[in-house]
C-alpha cells in the first residue's frame, strides 16, 4: 500500500460519536487521535507492549485492536529496542509507525535506536532518507510510581538534534499535537504527562483538528512575570498564579511550551522582553534540565530586559523518590514562593 | 563433519520433574521450605489487602511461583550472589531477612533500608547477597554474568544467579548476559521464571521459539526446562546445575515453568487477556498443596502441624505489617541521601531551602498508581 495522508482539512471521522460539549480526559483524547489516524491513513501502525488485547496499561489504545485488527495494532514482545528499531524499519519502508514505550523510564533500552539511528537518519543521508514516526511515552511523577515509573527524561532527547520533542498539557492539545506529529516529516517523541491522563477533563474537537508543532501556547497573558512550563507543571503554575494574583494583585504570564524541540524561541523572548522577569518550572532534576536551556536563551538574548534574576523551580538533583514524592514534585506553594521571590527582587 | 550434541546432553524439551532417587533436603530443610512457601502466600494476601484498603500504594505478588523461589534458594549457598526481579521476596526471607524489614519497604517507612526511595516490593539486602531490585525489565540478568566473572577472578567456587520472567528473554540484557556467560564459561545460573504472562502478553506471543530454554542453546549455555511448580524438582535441578558451574563446567539457563495466579500487579485487570480456562489446570498444580501432600505422605508433617503452622505464619505476617504501618515516613534528608556517597553541597542547599520554607506544610497527595 502506498496511500498518502489525507489532508487534515478533509479529515473526518465516521466512527467517533460523542457530544463535543462534553469534556473528555487526555487519555480519551489520545485514543481518539489514534483511532482517527488509523481510520484515515492505512499506513498508520500502532504497536508496543500491552497495547492490543489489554488496550495499554493506561488504556490509551483501548479498542483499537478490536477495530483495526492485529496487523495494524500490534502487541509486541518485551523489547523496547526491538520496538523502536522496528519502527525505523517500518518508516523507511513507507509506513507511519506509532510506537508506544510503556513508561518513559523504560525508553533507555531503545536509546541507541532513537539517538543513533532514528534521530540521525535524515542527517547522515543528507536528506536522502528519513524515518518519520511517533514515539508515544507516558512520563512524569505524581502517581506514586517511585524511581522507575515517574521520571521526566525529556532533556536527554532535547539534546538530540533530529527528533522533535512534544509534550501536551491539556486533552485538546494532546489530540491536536498528536495528529500533527503523525503528519510530521520527522520523528517525534510525544511525551504524555501521565498524571494528567484522567484529570482534569477538557473540551476537545471531535473532528481531527491538528495543532501545529512548534508554537508555544499562551495559557494566560500577564505583564509582571513570565512563567515557562510544560506538561503537568502547567496546571501547577496556573494554580500558583491564580492565588498570587488574588493576594498580591500581580499580573503573571504563563507560557506552555508544548513543543520543546525545536524550541519556540520567539515566544520566549517576546514574553520576557515584555515582563522583564522569568521563572522556569519543570519536574525533572534541575541540573541540565530543559528550563536551563530557556534560562540560557534569555541570558543570551534578553538579559538587558531583565528586572530580576531568572529562577528555576525543578525536581531535586536526585533520582525520583517514592515515600516523599509530595516533597519532591514542584507544587503550587513552591511555585508561588518562587514567583514572589522574582517579583520582589 | 559430524554434528555433536554433547554440549546439550539434556533435551530442552523434556520437562524435568522430581526424581525420587535424586538428592533430597533433610527433613528440617523440607520444613523450612514449606514454611517459607506458606509465608509467601500469606504475605501476598496481606499485601493485597493493604493495597486494597489504601495503606500501601501498590503490590506485586508471587502467588503460584513460590516453588521457583524456595526450590532454587534452598539449593544455593548463602554466599551465592542473587540478582532478582521483583517477584523473589522468598530469597531474602530464606537467608534470614525478617518479615518486618520487608514490611518497612512496602510502606516506605523511616525504617526501610532503601530510605523510601522505591516502590513496594523492590527490596535490597546486600548483606544477604541479594542485590537491590530495579523495575526495569531484564537489566539484572547480565549482572549475574558479571558476578560470576568476579567469582572466577577471585578463585572462589561461588555461583551467581539471576531471576527474570518470560518477557525478559526478549530484552537486550538477556542476550548480553548469555553471550558473556557462555563465552567465558562463567559460573552463572539464569532462572527464567516462565509464568506465562508479561503483563498481558501470553508467552506464546512473546517468542517464535518453541521453548524459552531453547534460547540458551545458541549461546552455548546449558538449557533445561523444569516443573517450576514442583519445589523438589526445582531444588534438585538447581543443585545439579550449581555444582556443575562450581566445577567450572559453565552456566545454565533453567526455564522454571510455572503460572502467575494473580494479575500482574494490584493495578492490572487480567480478565482482559487471560486465556479462558487456562487458570483451572494451573490451580490444580498449585505448588503449595502439592508440596504439602508430599510432606504429609512422607510423614515429615502431620495435619495438626500444618494447621498450627498456618495460624502462626499468618500471625507473623500480620504483626510485621502492623509494626511497619505504625512507623512514620522517612525524614526529608533521606531525599538526598544515597545519590552519591557524599552529598553534593548544592544538593544539600536545595534541600535546606525546602526544609526552611515548606516543612509542616500540607503538601498535595500524589495520585494512584495506574498499572
Amino acid at each position: 500500500m502506498n496511500a498518502t495522508m489525507t489532508p487534515s482539512s478533509q479529515m473526518t471521522s465516521s466512527l467517533i460519536e460523542r457530544n463535543p460539549e462534553t469534556p473528555i480526559t487526555m487519555v480519551q483524547a489520545i485514543n481518539e487521535a489514534l483511532f482517527q489516524a488509523l481510520e484515515s491513513n492505512p499506513n498508520v501502525i500502532v504497536f508496543g507492549e500491552d497495547v492490543g488485547i489489554s488496550g495499554g496499561v493506561f488504556r490509551a489504545t483501548e479498542g483499537l485492536q478490536a477495530q483495526f485488527g492485529e496487523a495494524r495494532v500490534i502487541d509486541m514482545p518485551l523489547t523496547e529496542a526491538g520496538i523502536i528499531g522496528s519502527a525505523y524499519g517500518m518508516a523507511v519502508a513507507g509506513m507511519t509507525p506509532v510506537a508506544e514505550i510503556q513508561f518513559a523510564d523504560y525508553i533507555f533500552p531503545a536509546f541507541d535506536q532513537i539517538v543513533s539511528e532514528v534521530a540521525k537518519l535524515r542527517y547522515r543521508s543528507g536528506g536522502d532518507c528519513a524515518c518519520p514516526m511517533v514515539i508515544r511515552t507516558p512520563y512524569g511523577g505524581g502517581i506514586r510510581g517511585g524511581t522507575y515509573h515517574s521520571q521526566s527524561p525529556e532533556a536527554y532527547f532535547t539534546q538530540t538534534p533530529g527528533i522533535k520533542v512534544v509534550i501536551p498539557s491539556t486533552p485538546a492539545d494532546a489530540k491536536g499535537l498528536l495528529l500533527s506529529a503523525l503528519q510530521s516529516p520527522d520523528p517525534v517523541l510525544f511525551m504524555e504527562p501521565k498524571r494528567l491522563y484522567r484529570s482534569p477533563k477538557g473540551l476537545v474537537p471531535v473532528d481531527p483538528t491538528p495543532i501545529p508543532l512548534g508554537p508555544a501556547r499562551l495559557v494566560q497573558a500577564g505583564k509582571d512575570l513570565s512563567v515557562f512550563c510544560y506538561g503537568a507543571m502547567v496546571d501547577i503554575c496556573q494554580a500558583a498564579a491564580t492565588k498570587l494574583q488574588e493576594s498580591d494583585g500581580v499580573s503573571i504570564e504563563i507560557i506552555d511550551l508544548r513543543t520543546l524541540s525545536p524550541i519556540d524561541e520567539a515566544s520566549i523572548l517576546a514574553s520576557v522582553r515584555k515582563t522583564g522577569r522569568a521563572l522556569m518550572v519543570y519536574e525533572a532534576p534541575k541540573t541540565g534540565g530543559y528550563g536551563s536551556e530557556i534560562s540560557a536563551i534569555i541570558a543570551e538574548k534578553a538579559v538587558e530586559y531583565l528586572k530580576a534574576p531568572i529562577k528555576r523551580v525543578a525536581g531535586l538533583d536526585t533520582p525520583y523518590p517514592y515515600s516523599l514524592e509530595s516533597v519532591y514534585m514542584p507544587h503550587p506553594v513552591r511555585v508561588m514562593r518562587a514567583m514572589q521571590e522574582v517579583l520582589g527582587f | 563433519m559430524t554434528v555433536s550434541a554433547s554440549s546439550q546432553t539434556q533435551s530442552t524439551q523434556a520437562l524435568i520433574g522430581f526424581d525420587p532417587q535424586g538428592e533430597m533436603p533433610s527433613n528440617e530443610v523440607l520444613l523450612k521450605m514449606y514454611t517459607l512457601m506458606l509465608t509467601l502466600r500469606f504475605w501476598d494476601e496481606r499485601s493485597l489487602k493493604l493495597q486494597r484498603s489504601g495503606r500501601i500504594s501498590f503490590c506485586v505478588t508471587t502467588k503460584g511461583e513460590e516453588a521457583t523461589q524456595v526450590g532454587t534458594v534452598a539449593a544455593l549457598r548463602a554466599t551465592d550472589w542473587v540478582f532478582p526481579a521483583y517477584r523473589q521476596p522468598g530469597i531474602p526471607l530464606w537467608r534470614g531477612a525478617n518479615l518486618e524489614s520487608l514490611a518497612h519497604q512496602i510502606f516506605g517507612s523511616a525504617k526501610d533500608v532503601s530510605l523510601g526511595h522505591q516502590m513496594p516490593n523492590h527490596y535490597s539486602f546486600h548483606h544477604l547477597y541479594y542485590a537491590s531490585v530495579s523495575s526495569v525489565i531484564g537489566t539484572q540478568i547480565v549482572h549475574a554474568s558479571g558476578a560470576a566473572l568476579a567469582a572466577q577472578a577471585k578463585g572462589t567456587d561461588d555461583v551467581a544467579v539471576t531471576y527474570f520472567g518470560d518477557g525478559s528473554t526478549s530484552a537486550n540484557d538477556f542476550h548480553s548476559a548469555l553471550t558473556v556467560a557462555g563465552a567465558k564459561k562463567a559460573p552463572a545460573l539464569f532462572f527464567c521464571v516462565n509464568n506465562h504472562y508479561a503483563i498481558s502478553l501470553h508467552v506464546s506471543q512473546q517468542t517464535g521459539a518453541k521453548y524459552l530454554a531453547d534460547k540458551g542453546v545458541g549461546y552455548g549455555v546449558k538449557a533445561l526446562r523444569v516443573d517450576g511448580n514442583d519445589v523438589l524438582a526445582v531444588y534438585q535441578t538447581t543443585l545439579a546445575m550449581a555444582e556443575r558451574a562450581r566445577r567450572g563446567e559453565g552456566p545454565a539457563l533453567l526455564e522454571l515453568v510455572t503460572y502467575r495466579l494473580n494479575p500482574h500487579s494490584s493495578s492490572d485487570d487480567d480478565a482482559r487477556y487471560r486465556l479462558k480456562g487456562e487458570m483451572d489446570g494451573w490451580i490444580d498444580k498449585d505448588p503449595i498443596p502439592r508440596f504439602e501432600a508430599f510432606l504429609l505422605e512422607k510423614g515429615v508433617l502431620s495435619l495438626p502441624q500444618v494447621d498450627a503452622l498456618k495460624i502462626q505464619v499468618e500471625a507473623d505476617v500480620l504483626e510485621a505489617t502492623k509494626i511497619a504501618q505504625e512507623t512514620p515516613l522517612p525524614d526529608w534528608q533521606t531525599l538526598i541521601e544515597g545519590v552519591y556517597a557524599e552529598i553534593p553541597a548544592t544538593l544539600q542547599a536545595d534541600l535546606d531551602d525546602l526544609l526552611a520554607h515548606e516543612q509542616g506544610l500540607s503538601l498535595p497527595h500524589p495520585g494512584a498508581f495506574p498499572l
